[in-house]
């Protein structure tokens, strides 16, 4: 993860499954203690945040506000859970801190605020990332600076027309540091995805972006994507990541049909044993 | 027959007549501190002409960025752009800084204290256009995000000493302009530009107006026909509309016999709101008049019928003024 030799030629797959599935397991722990949480949420994207935290990002958590790191903006605040996971992996957050995790005056809140190390914006008011993005990625590439900026945003957050006035600049401000990983998990507040966004990649492509659509729990398939976007420039990258809430566990899988799961008391225990049993990730 | 007044597609001066004028003094301004700070960046929204922002825009074009109609990404952006180090100076009409892009001032910008500073054209009734343009409440609105310093600018001294000064601050503001040919009605040498501090400009017994924006200019030359008439009128200017300078309003309050206040904004929620919460809590029962906006949509018009039917103009303070006097 240093500045200097980062990315790495070439990724360790199995590594980084195994980064994920250390997440995911942070992911239940910190869930644990309120009996609730965006674990759907947390558990679908870690694949995703395990390959750009420990392979594609430049950026060194023991200094966290270097000029030229790569940033990663978490634009759905309330998947914090998985932030949090990746941060705790990272060392940036103490293990056994994570069971304060939405508990009050914790760091690990439930929607992102910057007061917390490792947090580059104020995620949560949906439709803000992007724009951030943008802006970061200007000012970025006026400092000639070598860094790139990865903005994560969700299915139903491309319903925020914000996100649209933003995709607009990207592709005229023609950012090929900027990658914004578009988490399609078919879910939102009120259920499953209340407004159609399909065909999601189209809508990118027709805004100017460099588009890739791959399954987002499957690591060598987010791995090769992320490669691909570096490689690529002149324009700015999206990744459609499809993923599934609750990925790995089995029995959330199968129940994460809602936004904001409950889970009770006596259950938590069986649910760390199905993520150790089970091969979270399809590659 | 009466002649008649058109509304003026976009007119782009400010100018009422009687005073010297000075050029883009907001713009203008930008381009001299830009000189010497390399971290000064420009945006607009599709605007740029009718902000005063293009000289920036001219002399420094790798650093402007105009974004289109899209406010929300206008703040967006300049958020961004303020976490990489640099300092966005953002133009639009307050209306629409205020209205569309309210949640990415106060969520994007200011709760991370973020040195963004927009600047708002079209404040109150310097537009013929109705609703739509006339940013009537945005002050009001602005002073309700914790942390946005929030300014309303007299002429073309005061716009570019604020200029200045929101560079140098390391927080959010919101300015509004005036653009075009600015008139001068303080001045410029030894000028200095000071968040959160009233200026009293004139010293006065038995009626005090307290003014923010242009209404300040309009205060003065009541203050100067009043004496005409034997009433020694003092004038507070207040141009910080956040934080508020309430030490001096209550002590300028003290000293008069009546007050008014007088804002192109609407008087509720305004500075007229602002003073009178500021005297209650103090305990201060001087008597008060505000002038102001009416808690309405006003029509389209031109420039000067709206402000004459809504009483912004020199005569309605006065006539105020005089009515104190009883």
């Amino acid at each position: 993860m240093p500045l200097a030799n980062h990315p790495p030629a070439t990724a360790n797959i199995a590594a980084l499954k195994a980064r994920a599935k250390s997440m995911r397991r942070h992911v239940l722990t910190m869930a644990r203690g309120p009996g609730q949480g965006y674990v759907g949420q947390g558990l679908g994207i870690s694949d995703a945040l395990a390959a750009l935290y420990f392979h594609e990002m430049r950026w060194d958590p023991a200094d966290l506000k270097a000029t030229d790191r790569d940033r990663f903006l978490l634009s759905t605040g309330h998947y914090s859970i998985a932030l949090w996971a990746a941060l705790a992996e990272a060392g940036v957050i103490p293990l056994d801190e994570l069971v304060t995790y939405g508990a009050d005056d914790s760091r690990l809140e439930m929607s992102t605020l910057d007061t917390t190390p490792g947090v580059e914006m104020i995620g949560g008011s949906l439709g803000h990332g992007l724009g951030q993005a943008i802006g970061m990625a200007l000012g970025l590439r006026l400092a000639s600076s070598p860094a790139r900026i990865f903005c994560e945003l969700s299915d139903g957050e491309m319903q925020e027309g914000s996100t649209w006035e933003a995709a607009m600049a990207a592709g005229h401000f023609h950012l090929d540091n900027l990658v914004a990983l578009i988490d399609c998990n078919g879910i939102q507040a009120d259920g499953p995805v209340v407004l159609d966004m399909e065909p999601v990649a189209d809508k990118w492509r027709a805004f100017g972006f460099a588009m890739q659509e791959v399954d987002g729990n499957d690591m060598a398939a987010v791995v090769a994507a992320l490669e691909q976007a570096r490689a690529t420039e002149g324009k700015p990258h999206a990744i459609v990541l499809r993923t599934r809430p609750g990925h790995g566990v089995p029995t959330l899988v199968a129940r994460e049909k809602a936004h904001f799961v409950r889970v009770e008391a006596d259950e938590w225990d069986a649910l760390l044993n199905e993520l150790e049993r089970t091969e979270a990730d399809h590659g | 027959m009466a002649e008649r007044s058109f509304t003026q597609a976009m007119g782009r001066d400010e100018a009422t007549g009687g005073r010297a004028t000075v050029d883009a003094p907001f713009g203008n301004t930008l381009v001299e501190i830009a000189k010497t700070r390399s971290d000064i960046v420009g945006l607009t929204a599709d605007l740029g002409k009718y902000t005063d922002i293009l000289p920036f825009r001219d002399a420094h074009p790798e650093r402007f960025f105009n974004v289109g109609m899209a406010e929300q990404n206008l703040v967006a952006v300049a958020a961004g752009l303020a976490r990489t180090g640099l300092v966005p100076f953002a133009t639009t009409y307050g209306v629409f800084a205020s209205r569309r892009a309210f949640d990415f001032i106060a969520i994007a910008c200011a709760h991370s204290n973020l040195p963004v500073k927009i600047v708002a054209g079209l404040p109150g009734l310097t537009t013929g256009y109705g609703g739509t343009h006339q940013a009537i409440e945005d002050t009001g609105l602005m002073r309700l995000i914790p942390d946005l310093v929030v300014i309303d600018p007299c002429d073309a001294t005061e716009i570019a000493a604020a200029t200045r000064t929101a560079a140098a601050h390391p927080g959010p503001v919101y300015m509004r302009l005036l653009r075009g040919k600015v008139p001068v009605v303080f001045e410029p040498e030894g000028f200095e530009f000071t968040i959160g501090k009233a200026r009293l400009v004139r010293e006065g017994t038995d009626v005090g107006f307290i003014s923010t924006g242009f209404m300040t200019e309009r205060a003065l030359d009541a203050a100067a026909a009043l004496e005409k008439r034997g009433i020694s009128a003092g004038v507070l200017h207040v141009p910080t509309l956040k934080p508020f300078d309430e030490e001096a309003v209550i002590r300028f309050a003290s000293s008069v016999e009546h007050l008014v206040t007088a804002e192109n904004h609407v008087v509720r929620g305004g500075l007229g709101s602002l003073v009178a919460e500021t005297l209650f809590d103090a305990g201060v029962t001087t008597r008060l008049q505000r002038i102001g906006l009416p808690d309405r949509y006003i029509e389209c018009g031109s420039v000067p019928t709206l402000q004459k039917r809504y009483g912004l103009m020199m005569d309605d303070l006065v006539a105020a003024a005089t009515r104190g006097q009883t």
